[in-house]
């Protein structure tokens, strides 16, 4: 084994569709859970500026959650979606990017200013139509800066569904360690961190593209 | 016309912001509410709009109970400009000077021309209406707070201390700004503002408010610095009531010396006259400053001595308070009237001033 190169570059030529296979599926697993994350943190946030009361416990609940060990909490899904399934990681990573937008959600239309706000109403704005044209999209950086953290956590939490037989490029560290062969190990860790760099980027060129008039958030500090 | 109609409004704490408030804003008039912090001043703004609905008496508009309306459809019909000027920051400038004329659902391209319109119309280069509003100075983002507030041509524009977040220079070029939209408009306007000399500068009409959301008087600035109603106005009217009155005395019926004025190119001597001051004009009309003929040299000719300083008001424009000022700026103690363009049209001497400010007490009293 001592001669044994770190990487070896043939072991990668030869593994290359499993390679791509568990890369998909590590994508899908973490991506699929942030949306879904979204979609519900959204209502909830709403609820939680709309009943102030509603939003301490809601986000209490949410730090316990985040709190939990994963693995404890795929294991425990296990009798219910199954082990090795795709769900039992994703069921849990969900409520992890939750844990993450609620309170973006409801920093972001907190960060609505006051005087905007009112000239809103002041204008004839319908409470619907003011969260669709103007509330929503003023938090739009605030829930984006906390879409970059979830995702970013979500793409490497995923590997430790490897544990319950489900982990993405998760697999290659089990892999690796249990043939004490360190290429997989280390294809894993690169892909992963590929993997969140790219989504990442994607997430500040959408934040570019969205919101040009942020600039006002950088600049009125400076 | 906007009516107050015994208006009380008690927030959920207990607080009394407006108390059995009657009044009238007139069509077509700026009437300024003025008072100290606290007095209820936008509480009282906002019933009109419905931003706060009262919990006694009625407001009405065009003599129809605004509580009758739905909010949002009244709203859109009351321009309505705050200090902090409101304005979306996700929005280009052309976009949210457009964005009443959006909601009553005008096309995008109708409403964009509209806005553009408006940008000129406030003074604002049309350059500008691309940027954000992070890109533009605290007086270009009133300019466009006041465009939005008229994009959908409202008869009725609320203002709560629109311009008091600026620099005094800036303020004072927006408020003639204002009274120069207002000539042309003819809105309906009801200003905000807990400063004074803002109030009697815009208000056709002026509504002291005191503490406590009472009417402490109702009146023309002029009126109400002559004759305040009671120790509070007073005080908070402040001190120099009675020159800040003269601003409200047209100059134009002055008589206008046109002897007292020489050349500076003349060749003759100056000291044949028997008056003690004489204005210099140069060739082109415009004032140099006084001289006084007795101390020029014996062959002497206007243009051997360093003329005194001046003062000058533009006649029929400028209020007898510039004609007071101008004449205190001058050693001879006369005020020099010029037009328009800077060119002299002869002298008020201060006997001539002081008949027209003896004049001017009388008649604000009466
Ligand atoms: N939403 C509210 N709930 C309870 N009290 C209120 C509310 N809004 C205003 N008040 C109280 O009503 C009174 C009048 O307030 P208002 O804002 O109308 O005063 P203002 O004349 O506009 O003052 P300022 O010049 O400081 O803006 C104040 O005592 C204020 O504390
Ligand atoms: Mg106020």
């Amino acid at each position: 084994m001592g001669e044994e190169p770190l990487v070896r570059w043939d072991w990668i030529g030869r593994n290359l569709p499993v390679l791509r296979e568990l890369l998909v599926d590590n994508a899908v697993m973490a991506l699929v859970p942030v949306l879904a994350g979204l979609l519900l943190a959204l209502p909830l946030g709403l609820a939680g500026v709309r009943w102030r009361r509603l939003y301490q416990p809601t986000v209490g609940v949410m730090n316990v959650v985040y709190s939990l060990p994963s693995l404890a909490v795929f294991i425990v899904l296990i009798p219910i979606t199954g082990l090795a399934t795709r769900l039992t990681v994703m069921v849990p990573l969900t409520f992890y990017a939750m844990a993450v937008l609620v309170p973006a959600v409801v920093d972001g239309l907190a960060a609505v200013p006051d005087h905007v706000r009112q000239s809103a109403v002041a204008m004839g704005f319908t409470p619907l139509r003011r969260l669709l044209q103007v509330e929503l999209p003023i938090a739009v950086p605030v829930v984006l800066a906390g879409l970059r953290v979830a995702t970013v956590s979500s793409v490497s939490l995923v590997s430790v569904g490897a544990l319950v037989g489900r982990g993405g490029l998760g697999y290659l560290f089990i892999d690796g360690w249990q043939r004490q062969f360190p290429t997989p190990i280390i294809v894993g860790i690169v892909l992963i961190v590929l993997l969140a760099g790219i989504a990442d980027l994607l997430l500040v060129g959408a934040q570019r593209l969205l919101t040009p008039w942020a600039g006002s958030r950088t600049r009125r500090r400076a | 016309m906007i009516t107050f109609d015994g208006v009380t409004k008690r927030y959920a704490g207990g607080t009394v912001a407006v108390d059995d408030l009657g009044l009238e804003v007139p069509t077509g008039e700026i009437t300024v509410f003025v008072g100290p912090s606290g007095c209820g001043k936008t509480t009282s703004l906002r019933m009109i709009n419905r931003m706060v609905d009262p919990t006694g008496g009625r407001v009405l508009l065009d003599g129809v109970d605004v509580t009758t309306i739905d909010p949002p459809t009244l709203r859109r019909g009351i321009g309505y400009v705050i200090q902090q000027a409101g304005l979306f920051p996700h929005r280009k400038v052309v976009d949210n000077v457009a964005t009443v004329p959006r909601l009553l659902g005008w096309e995008r391209r109708r409403a964009r021309a509209r806005a553009m319109e408006l940008l000129e119309r406030v003074g604002l280069d049309a350059a500008l209406a691309d940027r954000y509003p992070f890109q533009l100075s605290g007086g270009q983002q009133q300019r466009v707070g006041v465009a939005r507030a008229l994009a959908a041509d409202p008869p009725v524009l609320l203002m709560d201390e629109p311009f008091s977040a600026v620099d005094p220079v800036v303020r004072a070029s927006l408020q003639d700004e204002l009274l120069r939209l207002q000539a042309e408009l003819r809105k309906t306007i009801v200003f905000v503002t807990h400063d004074i000399d803002e109030a009697i500068k815009l208000g056709d009409r002026v509504a002291v408010l005191r503490v406590g959301g009472r009417l402490a008087q109702l009146d023309a600035p002029a009126r109400l610095l002559a004759e305040p109603a009671d120790d509070f106005v007073r005080e908070f009217l402040g001190r120099d009531r009675g020159i800040r009155l003269l601003s409200f005395v047209p100059s134009g019926d002055l008589p206008l010396r046109t002897d007292l004025t020489v050349p500076v190119s003349t060749t003759a001597s100056a000291r044949g006259t028997a008056e003690p001051w004489l204005a210099l004009v140069d060739d082109g009309g415009r004032p140099l400053g006084w001289i006084a003929p007795r101390s020029l040299p014996d062959s002497g000719t206007p243009a051997d001595v360093r003329p005194e300083p001046y003062g000058t008001f533009v006649r029929g424009r400028d209020p007898l308070r510039s004609v007071l000022d101008a004449a205190l700026l001058s050693p001879s103690g006369h005020a020099i009237a010029v037009d328009e363009s800077g060119r002299v049209e002869g002298v008020v001497t201060r006997e001539a001033l002081d008949a027209a400010l003896a004049r001017a007490t009388g008649d604000a009293r009466g």
